[in-house]
């Protein structure tokens, strides 16, 4: 039991970066990247590339896959939707579907099919604790997540630059009357989640390994997540994806194996049909959105 | 149906009868046709969904799977007739976009994408799961092929029967848009209220295109089983509903004929991608992208704007 609550733990940490990730974009934008999940793999697998055949000590290769994936979340924003003004959303959608796939195709032809290991940030012992194993790498997964959140939480609520951020995501017309630059912030949030999503890899590969056609299903259920908190909400987002992922592990372990990925899917539809403004959101809030 | 219409419909049907005998009876040939036309019939169902309603999916390779898996496990495990287990998957896949589609309908642009999405990919897990009936992930063989009065229909004659099955749903897709039906589709994807005002009732018109969508796949779905033989569930995942989906935005949503176009697009665009091997995938997103970016109404809207020398507008 106590097993399953600490693979919930790590896995609810990895959904809600990812959830973290789509927040800021459609905080920004109104938009639904569908290539976050890609983001994630790229994230791990460059990792491996620094770590395991560039042999950079793992502080740096970490900081240069930041680096790296944020670049990349960046020019994919300028160079694919920055474009389509003010393209229907079906286009929208598309973009993202084509951008991922793009994505997948680099990192198939770049790593291959094969899955990659990635050796633990810290010590590789388990750790015993009230009669469960704990693979130390969990640990670095919680800790991470945690500073992220922090991280993030003090960026919008205390600098002027993540308060500029936040008032786009409420009125942009309005933003741009007090001289907060739109499309900036919209460039800067393409790169944060680009980044949110590169760290989520680069944590959870020494314990799920990588491979490249990894990011839909982890963008699916970062989704799940985001909406279950109620979309558009950071500490919602969070607490969802915890939940899922616990959910996840519990059903694993409980019912069957085969049938977990479904869990985070069910809970998706559940919450799309019975309350789309999720289960933290409120009512007020969900009006202003578009369901 | 206008006139136009029926002029592309005559120069298609003769192409596609004279080709196969042109190409000599060659197996690879005619296997392409074949799956161009069973893209071509679940294209025609998304584009009567996404550009008449205005509704976008992307799990339609879940009913294309409900109704391959009804054929294929009906026929190989219960000995049942062909055609009927053809009718019970398509009433299988009507039943449930039916109820699927009723909560889902509700939900507007990217939420019904994503709401398909994880659809989709349940029902894929759902075809690997079910192993005792569906095989699991390697999949179901042995299907017989689809047979009238003992006369089994491969090859040469399975085309034509596939052509024929898809020019019948296209006269009638045709002919809808163009009825009152097709009316107030178009009137709900303008706007939802509008069309309430006007006596519209918008939430059963999406539900009734979806369902039919849902059978147009289902009946691909059918005969690809019965074709290949073989199914499994990888051939029903999110790639293909992706696949799908870019097809009738490719082609271009006003239209029906852009499913078509998009159909025939991709089907044949990765036969000659192979060349280029591991490339491929790289080349096919480069190229669906810059689609999407410069002809944002479709290669069909993009063509005639580039031939009819009008600048072209940006995306709606």
């Amino acid at each position: 039991m106590i097993q399953f609550l600490f693979t919930g733990f790590t896995l609810g940490s990895i959904y809600a970066l990812v959830a973290l990730g789509f927040t800021m974009i459609y905080n920004a934008t109104g938009i639904i990247n569908l290539a976050q999940g890609e983001f994630v793999m790229l994230g791990g697998l460059i990792m491996v590339f620094c770590t395991l055949i560039l042999k950079i000590p793992m502080v740096l290769g970490f900081v240069i896959t930041l680096a790296a994936v944020t670049l990349i979340g960046a020019i994919f924003q300028r160079l694919a939707i920055h474009p389509l003004k003010n393209a229907s959303l079906i286009t929208l959608i598309m973009v993202t579907l084509a951008g991922s796939i793009l994505f997948r195709g680099v990192a198939m032809f770049l790593w291959g099919k094969d899955p990659y290991m990635l050796p633990a940030f810290g010590s590789q012992k388990p750790i015993q604790l009230w009669g469960a194993t704990l693979q130390p790498q969990i640990l670095w997964v919680l800790g991470i997540t945690l500073g992220v959140v922090a991280g993030i939480t003090y960026f919008f609520k205390r600098t002027l630059f993540g308060k500029a951020m936040t008032a786009c995501a409420f009125n942009p017309l309005a933003a741009r009357l007090v001289g907060i630059s739109v499309g900036k912030m919209v460039f800067v949030s393409f790169g944060v989640s680009a980044a949110l999503g590169a760290i989520a890899g680069a944590i959870i590969t020494p314990i799920t390994l990588m491979e490249y056609d990894r990011g839909p299903l982890l963008a699916l259920k970062g989704f799940s997540a985001a909406v279950l908190g109620g979309l558009g909400s950071a500490p919602g987002s969070i607490a969802a994806g915890f939940l899922i992922g616990i959910l996840e592990s519990l059903g694993a372990g409980l019912i069957s194996s085969g049938y977990k990925d479904a869990i985070a899917l069910l809970v998706l539809l559940l919450v799309l049909w019975i309350k789309p403004s999720g289960l933290f959101g409120s009512k007020e809030e969900s009006e202003l959105k578009k369901f | 149906m206008k006139r136009k219409d029926f002029h592309a419909l005559w120069i298609i049907a003769a192409v596609i009868g004279i080709f196969p005998w042109a190409a000599g009876g060659n197996q690879y040939f005619i296997s392409l046709l074949v799956f161009l036309a069973l893209n071509a019939i679940t294209a025609l169902g998304l584009s009567l969904l996404m550009g008449y309603a205005g509704q976008i999916s992307l799990g339609h390779a879940a009913f294309l799977g409900i109704g391959a898996y009804s054929s294929g496990v009906l026929t190989t495990q219960y000995a049942l007739h062909p055609l009927a287990a053809f009718v019970f998957g398509i009433f299988l896949s009507a039943g449930i976009a039916f109820l699927v589609g009723r909560p889902t309908l509700r939900l507007k642009g990217h939420y019904m994408a994503v709401a398909t999405l994880g659809f989709g990919e349940i029902v894929f897990i759902v075809f690997n799961e079910l192993s005792p009936f569906t095989g699991g992930p390697s999949g179901l063989s042995n299907i017989p092929p689809l047979s009238f009065w003992g006369f089994p229909l491969e090859g040469i004659s399975f085309l034509y029967l596939v052509w024929a099955v898809f020019f019948l749903l296209l006269i009638f897709s045709l002919n809808l848009v163009n009825s009152r039906v097709g009316r107030a589709l178009r009137a709900v994807h303008g706007s939802e209220l509008a069309a309430g005002a006007m006596g519209v009732d918008a939430s059963q018109a999406k539900l009734q295109v979806f369902v039919l969508s849902a059978v147009y796949a289902s009946i691909s779905g059918s005969l690809y089983a019965h074709f290949l033989a073989f199914i499994s569930p990888n051939a029903f995942g999110l790639m293909f509903s992706i696949l799908l989906l870019m097809m009738v935005v490719i082609g271009g949503t006003q239209t029906v004929w852009g499913g078509f176009l998009g159909a025939a697009i991709l089907t044949l665009l990765p036969e000659y991608l192979r060349g280029l091997e591991d490339f491929e995938v790289l080349a096919y997103g480069a190229i669906l992208l810059s689609v999407l970016l410069f002809m944002p109404q479709g290669v069909l809207e993009g063509v005639r704007r580039i031939a009819s020398g009008r600048k072209e507008r940006g995306a709606r």
